[in-house]
């Protein structure tokens, strides 16, 4: 495999520019100091309870299914000017991406134009025909999105951005962006003094900021809850981080109850309405009246009150149809359509299994290409090519074949390597970044950076924190 | 407040209050049997220990015998036993990490260190090394549980029914030491002072570790400047307002606290507790003893239990919305 395009020094091992303070501060930090604080920023985490689940794991202490995970001492560091572009590209994508799903759900322009294949959409399991003809506040139905991004060299040593994946259903990591800030400011405060980082802090304001925005039309004063399947979930302590950062209810689906075309949460002083619900729910159970009949996780009756505009749900039901890995290829070609303009951020080319041109290039390729399940998640369901054996690569042609237009496959980039903390010392491991991407119908907002998750294996390109991914701070250099 | 936060809330300041009260007793028992005695008496208050707690039947089950070590370890780190030490601690972290966005940052991580190191001293043979300091440890955290959430919450809801868990708790747990401590010295009921019993040595041991287990000992001194007499014990432990583990004590905080949460549907909860608060403050120890202190109590026992399931019903977990 070729080397990696790193994000702090040169093929030539020169400290790239917007690097040199920080590998200068570095050089001054003893090993055994830095290991101290390693320690240190363990205990913290632990302490503070910023953990995880593994579903069907157990904890050191033999009893609960809490880990940590990892943290990396050194910051990826993004120069300002790159970040200007992605911010650019980043918002343009979005607003795109939700102009198609409100078309998908109304005009189908898109469709009747022939840019994107009809039947890729309205066959999609991510097609919510409930949804069709429902107006949402605003007309936006991603509130809040995920958008990863990988950065990949060129044969000339400069790298490249690609979009990776859209995620707009329930995108989560934002806590540990804004947890990792906090982290690194209290182990090394005068990092912070030497240069500027700019801020991220802000977050939970411009979240709370964006769903108050898009409460139902008429409510002055929105009762915006945070909505959580409940503390065994795997990401639970970020919805109770920001239920808390935002000052607004926690709510579980056993808290809140229809009545009369609205939404209450039961308190102790009676039925109290709820406006916006910020659902860190899957589609599937929100409503078990209407989708997986054996859900405990929603509210009875939710779809009802929702179709009928007296409550908001963030982000919307059915934005799947546009995160799909089988509708990515496309997201260039939206970008043209609804706004007449050429993308800023790449598409990494992709292959869609389900035309048999690209299916017979993949079976041909797979030990070159990353294959994916189009709905698949969390790095399950994946195969990396370069990286698998021969048996696991004709395991996974049988299972492609047996059902292509379930898999799609892009050539393995060289995602960007940044120094990492590991046993042996400090070496170069994979990366990614989530930028975090706010839409009100107002405005669409970012912060700067996002998360930055790292793969900590050598030689691993999957930074899922279930398969034993870590995260960094993310910085971006103001000048 | 959403009805589910506020039942966490509740049991979490139950179970860390349970887990300070459970410490307690075996801190007591644990240095009574450093003394040198009759081993009868010893053992007398560690089987006196699994009755106040209604645990003989099921530690008859796991443990042949009553000895120190079983009842202690049955009361630490026994898993299964609901009362234990441990199980207390982890339902209290567990209650606290279910609404860790009600409470305030430090509230929760004071909660979830005492998980941590709990576990860590266990672990490690602190425990078996020096039971003294290790429930000395216990008292600490639920001390420190207390005051950080008294000393960084808003005074809203979310500390009212933590207030409101701590002194149910307290009560309930006050009431039944006194019960099981009177009537293992008594064989039967207490009606008060009987001449035809001679004060014996012993006595003094067996008053003096029930007033230490409640941090008791130097507030009798003070409040009556008198030797031990069991029925000042009593007094002190069931009437006294300003005694803060006293059956009156917990009573008047709950009731204030009550007060405080009140809704469309709460008034016979509080009228009820008004009306067991009134006992408290105008009762007397003569008349309290005459009718039996084992009555007395066993009725207490039930009032407060009575205001528990009162208290769920109206706030926790409402029927209907």
């Amino acid at each position: 495999m070729k080397s990696a395009f790193d994000e702090m020094h040169t093929a030539g091992k020169v400290v790239r520019q917007h690097y040199g303070v920080y590998d200068e501060w570095l050089q001054r930090q003893s090993l055994e100091s830095m290991q101290a604080r390693r320690h240190e920023a363990e205990m913290i985490f632990r302490r503070v309870g910023i953990t995880f689940a593994v579903y069907g794991a157990k904890d050191e202490e033999g009893a609960g299914t809490e880990r940590l995970i990892p943290f990396d001492l050194i910051p990826r560091v993004i120069p300002k000017q790159e970040w200007t572009r992605m911010h650019a590209g980043l918002r343009q994508r979005v607003t795109a991406l939700n102009r198609f799903i409100e078309d998908v759900y109304h005009e189908q322009e898109i469709l009747k134009a022939g840019v994107v294949p009809a039947e890729q959409v309205l066959n999609n399991a991510q097609f919510r025909k409930e949804m069709m003809g429902v107006k949402v506040p605003g007309g936006v139905y991603s509130h809040v999105s995920g958008i990863d991004i990988v950065r990949a060299g060129n044969p000339d040593g400069s790298g490249e951005y690609y979009v990776l994946e859209d995620n707009l259903r329930v995108p989560s990591g934002v806590s540990y962006m804004l947890e990792n800030r906090k982290m690194m400011m209290r182990l090394f405060p005068d990092l912070f003094s030497i240069q500027r980082v700019a801020p991220v802090e802000h977050y939970p304001d411009l979240l709370l900021e964006t769903l108050r925005a898009v409460a139902p039309a008429g409510v002055n004063e929105p009762t915006v809850v945070v909505l959580t399947p409940g503390m065994y979930n795997s990401a639970y302590f970020e919805h109770a981080f920001l239920a808390q950062q935002m000052g607004v209810e926690l709510v579980e689906g056993q808290d809140l109850v229809v009545r009369e075309g609205f939404v209450y949460m039961r308190t102790t002083q009676g039925p109290k309405r709820v406006d916006v619900i910020y659902r860190r729910v899957d589609d599937d159970f929100l409503d078990p009246a209407v989708f997986r009949k054996d859900s405990t996780l929603g509210c009875a009756g939710l779809l009802d009150v929702y179709r009928a505009g007296n409550i908001t749900l963030s982000n919307a039901i059915g934005t799947g149809i546009a995160d799909d890995k089988s509708i990515y290829p496309y997201v260039p070609k939206m970008i043209e359509f609804y706004l007449g303009e050429k993308p800023i951020l790449n598409n990494v080319p992709t292959y869609l299994c389900r035309e048999a041109k690209d299916l017979q290039y993949v079976l041909d390729h797979m030990d070159e290409l990353v294959v994916k399940e189009v709905h698949g998640a969390g790095g399950y369901g994946m195969l990396v090519g370069p990286a698998a054996t021969k048996a696991e690569i004709a395991e996974f042609s049988a299972v492609v074949k047996a059902n292509p237009s379930n898999y799609i496959a892009q050539p393995t980039l060289s995602l960007s390597t940044c120094p990492t903390y590991v046993d042996s010392g400090i070496a170069p491991r994979h990366i990614d970044l989530r930028p975090y991407v706010l839409s009100s119908g107002k405005d669409v907002q970012t912060v700067p950076g996002g998360l930055t998750r790292v793969a900590l294996k050598d030689g691993s390109l999957v930074v899922n924190s279930s398969q034993g991914g870590g995260t960094k701070d993310t910085w971006v250099l103001e000048d | 407040m959403l009805s589910r936060t506020a039942d966490h809330l509740f049991w979490m300041a139950r179970y860390m209050e349970r887990a300070e009260n459970t410490a307690r007793m075996l801190d007591v028992n644990y240095q009574t049997s450093l003394l040198p005695q009759s081993t009868d008496m010893a053992l007398q208050g560690w089987s006196g220990l699994l009755s106040i707690s209604e645990l003989t039947w099921s530690f008859s089950k796991k443990y042949k015998e009553v000895s120190p070590r079983s009842v202690m370890d049955f009361m630490v780190r026994d898993e299964t036993n609901s009362s234990s030490i441990v199980a207390c601690l982890r339902a209290a972290r567990e209650n606290a990490r279910a609404v860790r966005g009600a409470l305030t940052t430090e509230v929760w991580e004071t909660q979830n260190q005492t998980w941590i190191e709990f576990n860590r001293m266990l672990k490690g043979g602190a425990f078996e090394r020096d039971p003294g300091t290790f429930f000395e440890w216990v008292k600490f955290r639920s001390h420190l549980s207390r005051g950080v959430t008294v000393g960084t919450m808003l005074q809203d809801e979310a500390l009212h029914f933590l207030r409101i868990g701590t002194f149910l708790e307290r009560a309930d747990n006050t009431a039944r030491l006194l019960d099981v401590k009177f009537q293992a010295l008594n064989g039967g009921d207490y009606f008060g002072p009987d001449a035809s019993r001679l004060q014996e040595e012993v006595d003094f041991y067996h008053w003096s570790a029930i007033l230490r287990s409640v941090s008791g000992f130097e507030i009798y001194r003070k409040v009556y400047r008198n030797v031990i007499h069991p029925e000042k014990v009593a007094e002190l432990l069931i009437l006294r307002p300003d005694m803060p583990r006293s059956l009156a004590a917990c009573m008047n905080e709950a009731v204030a606290n009550l007060a405080l949460v009140a809704n469309q549907q709460s008034s016979e909860t509080i009228r009820r507790a008004g009306r067991l608060q009134s006992d408290l403050r105008y009762g007397r120890i003569d008349e309290i003893l005459a009718t039996g202190l084992h009555a007395y109590l066993t009725q207490f026992l039930d009032r407060v239990n009575d205001l528990g399931v009162g208290i769920s019903r109206d706030f926790l977990v409402p029927m209907a919305a």
